[in-house]
């Protein structure tokens, strides 16, 4: 099995996932790039674990999914606290802590 | 065949024990209404309960669950830490969140998972483990960051962190996949066998400084450490004296688990980089600190200079600096969390009374409380007789040793610009007038609990073989 | 007898614990102050005892140390395995500086009590002073580096609290921020530009206990006995030390914060900044004096370095008008001399000379004190005059003092000044040059000395008529007295042998220099001829400095104002002290501000830091300023400096 193709894959949606974070001003998208970027781990991880024919790399994926789960919860809860008190989520208008 | 033994359980009884007593607090939370003092009590019999089982488990560690955990030995010293900068936040936290209208039983179950996250971090002998622990941890804190969720600063700070925190976890996360992919497992005994040869391998290579960079985060190292002065500002006082602490100390507890006891790091190319990153996390945090008005701010900008103190132990990667990061993370622990402590009792609502200029004239109203806070400060400035000089001592000694006499120069020039903002504080309370005072009559526990931790950090100055020497034999596995 | 000596320290300790915790409660003044001096005169006692019982020993004998406790044991079994233990070592250097510490200190203990009558800081004063006495017996009793740092550091703490004793007083810098500075600001600046030297002095210890493997004296200097000179790091490891010395002993480059010392209370200046803790670098330099004998390179900077110490401050000091800042000038330019002996390797003369400098300059600062108390706190001389009727016993001992400074003989000042001269001439190490400079130092100090004697005590009183000067009480005058005895005879255990004496002390101190010594292979040249000739003629120079200041400042008091505007820009530049605080101001300062004016004229406006007192403290601020602005508060761009972070490092490891 050729693994080269799947981690080219994975790294490019990455970088999507990163470049996502680093340009796009609201809050939700660039949580969404993360978990593009987690989940394009997720991708090598299957990728190795079919590639070393060792069942770890997919547990790991599991829990990953589990913890992402968790982060979404708390992560919506967050923004959501912030958009009642702030009536916006666009991350460049959050910059009152700052120097 | 795969099984749980009897041993394993009775080696984790303190994780467990902590984890249920969250647990409980979380049931009798949401079975009784407004009654945060249950959860409190709980949760403070837990940690205790816990605290005094890691003291039974000091001796060698063991691998238990299957290779999974270790537990005793280092995992146990770093427990110490972890728990006893819970303890002291619980207890400060109660009259703390009372004042400020935000008493929630909640409060203390997220501590408690905290917590148990970072005995995780620490005992991991497995990368899933490391995730998993962090991740923990990690949710936990956003939640408590953000805890004061009327108050913008709250938000801002438990969004700022959040998503730095969950970016910094997809870097983690690739570094974990790139050294399963090279070496095959995720075991970090297996993964240490093979680490001559695989030290080589590119693809490796990027995976742990994938490593370093979500580890550098946690700790707040520079470039990483954007989000701690903002986060640590925004958060609840105690919050962030237990984030600075315990949580400081358990990233730290797995840098030095994953790249000292298990990599075998002096000469490649990580010791240099970490090196780099020492320097300029000292640099960085103890130049900016001085132009810092707000004391929450200054001690979180001081806390990326410690950092970069500690880091140059790792960097090191010898005998003193090991004993060296797990003495200082202590220091560290005991001096940091007092000072935040006494900076929660003179704040008040709507984030007043948290400028430098809030405590001139301090010493005439609350002499004793101006003695504890100058106690921290001449420790965390590196004065001797107190415990924060003999942590610099040691890493800095560690740093020359290891052939990186620039690092310890660094290290010693920057720590004496550090001076001038610590004793800006104790000159302003000793030499200047103002109308300063505590903002609320504070309670016993909670001066029990800083002036324990002044005690500690006199002691260990004094007597800092006391540790040093319980940390000799944790660095074999 | 020796087990005796933890009880030096002991007493002072106890004397610190019980006023610290009970003081403030303590109405009676009386109390506080004998137990604040009891506890002194206590370890004063029990080091004469062991001094008595050292005297019956033989020489090998003499010298011992007293373990309490193991303090660090750590890395035991390995390679960088460290113990340390607070011992404290007796030998016949420390028990001379104790003498010196726990005499002189009791003596201004007793004059503190009545010089801060009333002070609502009473039972605070004594307080600290004891905490004082004990870091400093701390730092000459240790028997390691460790303990030594320990007390460096306590005393630099103790010197802090002092200076800054009357925070809320105005305080005249003579420069910078005129009119603003506070005692607090000067106490600051003290702490600060100490804080440089003592960075040297822990790196200086880094590097000994790397080379030898140990902290204690005993191991580091036997291990140093048996090494050749001309090892690089010898003169690395010296070179920091001496920078230590450069900053508790105000030495050039660092000698700036001892003149703003004196904004603390006056026993304060006569016992730290005058009679102990200045000459804490001479001891240093002389305990480590087989680590000089090792690099003599470093000794010839110690010794030029003190020459021109010496030198410069007594420049300065001849047109200074504040009574306590001529003393202070004239303190460094007195430690230049000791550091000039060390650097000549007459460590013993140096020695000499910290004994009887302790005696006349706290004498003499201990009698501006007396005056500035009899005119109400006036320091200007200017304003002065005529006092000599009001306070006899005040003019009598402060002439001895300034006699004895002044180097005329029998007096103390002139047996030692004068073997430090003498060594510089004849020395392998010293040099005529380095001998001109301190022979005409010594006429610059009888002339400034009698310029202060001179303008406060004789002639016309320049004071506001309401003000009816009185003699000082008696616990301010006994002390005056004793002191003023000491300084006319204190000389005397130090008589050379050219002079038929028996130079006591150099053969005290003999023993504990014999090492290095050995290791430089003196060479004693030099006729006795030669050495009457150079006594008569320095004899003459002081002589002929006291006469000319008697001239100019009582029969022809026009001549002053004359000078002062023929050589106008000469006057301005001593009397501006030769502008160092302003150059440190100037060069580290100044080009910060231009490069950041254009775009960080907010960030200045924030920057003026409040009480941001000394340069290097405004250029680091200035600095932070442009740090602080990186971070933006916009979460983006932290993730983006975070990827950036990321490629250098993978880019690093990659090519690496």
């Amino acid at each position: 099995m050729d693994i080269q193709p799947y981690l080219l894959l994975s790294a490019i949606t990455f970088v999507i996932g990163v470049v996502g974070v680093l340009a796009r001003r609201n809050a939700i998208i660039v949580f969404m790039s993360i978990e593009l970027m987690l989940n394009s781990v997720n991708l090598s991880l299957v990728a190795f674990s079919a590639f070393l024919g060792d069942v770890t790399g997919q547990m790991l994926v599991f829990f990953v999914m589990t913890v992402a789960a968790a982060e979404a919860a708390v992560g919506l809860a967050i923004i959501i606290a912030l958009f009642r008190n702030k009536q916006t989520v666009n991350i460049d208008d959050i910059n009152i802590l700052k120097w | 065949m795969i099984v749980i033994r009897l041993e394993d359980l009775l080696y984790s009884a303190p994780l467990l024990v902590l984890t249920s007593s969250g647990l409980l607090a979380l049931i009798a939370e949401a079975a009784g209404r407004d009654k945060p003092v249950i959860s409190y009590y709980t949760s403070l019999i837990g940690v205790i309960t816990s605290l005094i089982l890691t003291f039974l488990n000091l001796g060698a560690g063991v691998p238990v669950f299957n290779n999974m955990i270790l537990q005793g030995g280092y995992a146990a010293y770093c427990n110490l830490i972890f728990l006893s900068s819970a303890l002291l936040s619980i207890v400060l936290s109660r009259s703390y969140l009372e004042r400020m209208q935000y008493h929630r039983g909640e409060f203390y179950v997220l501590i408690v998972f905290a917590t148990a996250g970072m005995m995780l971090m620490a005992a991991a002998l497995d990368l899933t483990i490391v995730f998993l622990g962090i991740e923990l941890m990690s949710i936990c804190l956003y939640v408590l960051a953000g805890f004061m969720r009327k108050k913008e600063l709250a938000n801002e700070a438990a969004l700022k962190y959040f998503l730095l925190g969950a970016f910094a976890t997809g870097f983690l996360l690739y570094g974990i996949a790139l050294i399963y992919g090279t070496s095959g497992t995720t075991n970090l005994v297996v993964i240490s066998r093979s680490f001559a040869q695989l030290s080589g391998n590119s693809l490796f290579l990027i995976g742990c400084g994938m490593l370093i960079v979500a580890f550098s985060f946690k700790i707040a190292a520079v470039p990483f450490h954007m989000w701690a002065p903002d986060v640590y500002e925004g958060a609840p006082t105690t919050v962030t004296a237990f984030m600075s602490t315990g949580a400081k100390a358990a990233a730290f507890a797995t840098f030095v688990a994953v790249f000292v006891r298990v990599f075998d790091i002096p000469g490649t190319a990580l010791s240099s980089v970490l090196a780099l990153i020492a320097a300029a996390s000292m640099i960085v945090g103890n130049v900016t600190a001085i132009a810092q008005n707000n004391v929450k701010r200054m001690l979180a900008y001081s806390s990326i200079a410690h950092t970069g103190y500690m880091l140059s132990g790792i960097a090191a990667g010898n005998a003193e600096g090991e004993q060296g990061i797990l003495f200082y993370l202590v220091a560290y622990t005991f001096m940091n969390i007092g000072a935040f402590g006494i900076v929660s009792w003179v704040e008040q609502q709507e984030d007043r009374k948290l400028k430098f200029d809030d405590y001139a004239g301090f010493s005439a109203r609350q002499p004793a409380v101006a003695v504890l806070m100058s106690v921290f400060m001449f420790s965390l400035a590196g004065i001797p007789p107190f415990a924060g000089f003999f942590g610099k001592y040691y890493v800095f000694l560690a740093a020359v040793k290891a052939d990186m006499t620039w690092l310890a120069i660094i290290g010693v020039m920057t720590s004496l610009v550090s001076v001038y903002y610590y004793l800006r504080l104790v000159v302003l309370m000793y030499f200047c007038e103002g109308e300063s005072d505590v903002a609320a009559k504070v309670p016993l526990a909670a001066i029990s609990a800083v002036t324990l931790a002044a005690v500690l950090v006199i002691l260990l100055g004094i007597y800092p073989s006391l540790l040093v020497d319980m940390t000799k034999g944790f660095f074999k596995i | 007898m020796f087990s005796y000596s933890p009880l030096i320290v002991l007493f002072p300790l106890l004397g610190f614990l019980f006023l610290g915790l009970a003081g403030w409660r303590l109405r009676s003044e009386k109390l506080i102050g004998i137990i604040g001096s009891g506890s002194v005169g206590l370890s004063f006692l029990v080091a004469i005892m062991i001094f008595v019982h050292m005297l019956g020993l033989p020489v090998d004998q003499r010298k011992q140390s007293v373990e309490l406790f193991t303090w660090i044991s750590t890395f035991t079994g390995t390679p960088s395995s460290i113990s340390v233990s607070v011992a404290y070592q007796l030998d016949q250097l420390s028990i001379l500086m104790t003498l010196i510490v726990t005499g002189v200190g009791f003596l201004i203990h007793v004059y503190s009590i009545g010089y801060m009558r009333g002070d609502k800081g009473f039972w605070r004063f004594f307080t600290y002073m004891n905490l004082f006495i004990f870091a400093m017996l701390n730092l000459v009793l240790a028997d390691n580096f460790l303990l030594m740092f320990l007390g460096w550091e306590g005393v630099g703490l103790c010197s802090y609290l002092l200076i800054g004793f009357w925070y809320d007083r105005k305080f005249d810098t003579g420069g910078y921020e005129p009119g603003k500075a506070t005692t607090s600001d000067a106490a600051k600046k003290a702490f600060i530009v100490n804080r440089i030297g003592d960075f040297g002095f822990l790196l200086a210890m880094l590097l000994i206990f790397i080379h030898f493997g140990s902290l204690s004296f005993d191991a580091v200097f036997g291990r140093a006995a048996v090494l050749t000179p001309g090892s690089s790091i010898m003169v690395w490891i010296t070179l920091l030390l001496f920078l230590g010395a450069t900053g508790k002993s105000a030495q050039i480059p660092l000698f700036v914060w001892l003149p703003d010392a004196m904004a603390g209370p006056t026993p304060v200046s006569a016992l730290i900044h005058a009679a102990t803790m200045v000459t804490a670098g001479v001891y240093m330099v002389a305990r480590c004096s087989v680590l000089y004998a090792l690099a003599p390179a470093a000794m010839q900077i110690v010794a030029v370095i003190g020459a021109l110490t010496a030198i410069i401050a007594a420049t300065i000091g001849l047109v200074q008008n504040d009574i306590k800042k001529v003393l202070a000038y004239s303190t460094i330019s007195q430690l230049g001399y000791m550091f000039l002996g060390m650097g000549v390797a007459a460590f013993a003369a140096g020695i000499f000379h910290v004994l009887t400098h302790a005696f006349f300059k706290a004498l003499l600062f201990l009698g501006s004190g007396a005056v500035i108390h009899a005119l109400h706190d006036e320091q200007n001389i200017q304003k002065m005059g005529g006092l000599r009727k009001y306070l006899p016993t005040t003019y009598w001992t402060f002439v001895v003092g300034a006699i004895a400074i002044a180097g005329i003989p029998p007096f103390s000042g002139f047996f030692s000044k004068d073997e430090i001269l003498w060594k510089t001439f004849s020395s392998d190490y010293g040099s005529i040059p380095l001998w001109f400079l301190g022979v005409f130092g010594a006429g610059l100090t009888a002339f400034y000395m009698f310029r202060l004697v001179s303008l406060t005590f004789e002639g016309e009183g320049r004071y506001g008529h309401d003000v009816h000067p009185h003699e000082a009480p008696r616990t301010m005058t006994i002390p005056l007295i004793i002191l003023a005895f000491l300084s006319v005879v204190g000389g005397l255990v130090g008589i050379p042998e050219s002079l038929l004496g028996g130079n006591a002390v150099e053969h005290w101190l003999g023993p504990v220099f014999d090492p290095a010594y050995e290791k430089l292979r003196l060479t004693p040249h030099g006729v006795e001829a030669t050495e009457y000739v150079l006594m008569i003629l320095s004899v003459g120079v002081a002589a002929a400095g006291i006469y000319g200041a008697r001239v100019v400042y009582i029969r022809r008091t026009e001549l002053a104002e004359l000078w002062r505007r023929k050589y106008a820009s000469l006057h301005k530049l001593l009397f501006n002290k030769y502008y160092v605080d302003e150059a440190y101001d100037k060069l580290v300062v100044s080009p910060t501000v231009k490069v950041s004016d254009g775009f960080l004229w907010k960030g200045i406006d924030v920057a003026v830091i409040d009480g941001a007192v000394n340069g290097s403290a405004r250029l680091i601020a200035m600095v932070a300023q442009n740090i602080r602005r990186v971070q933006t508060g916009i979460a983006q761009q932290y993730a983006t400096v975070f990827v950036g972070g990321i490629l250098v490092i993978l880019i690093w490891l990659m090519f690496k």
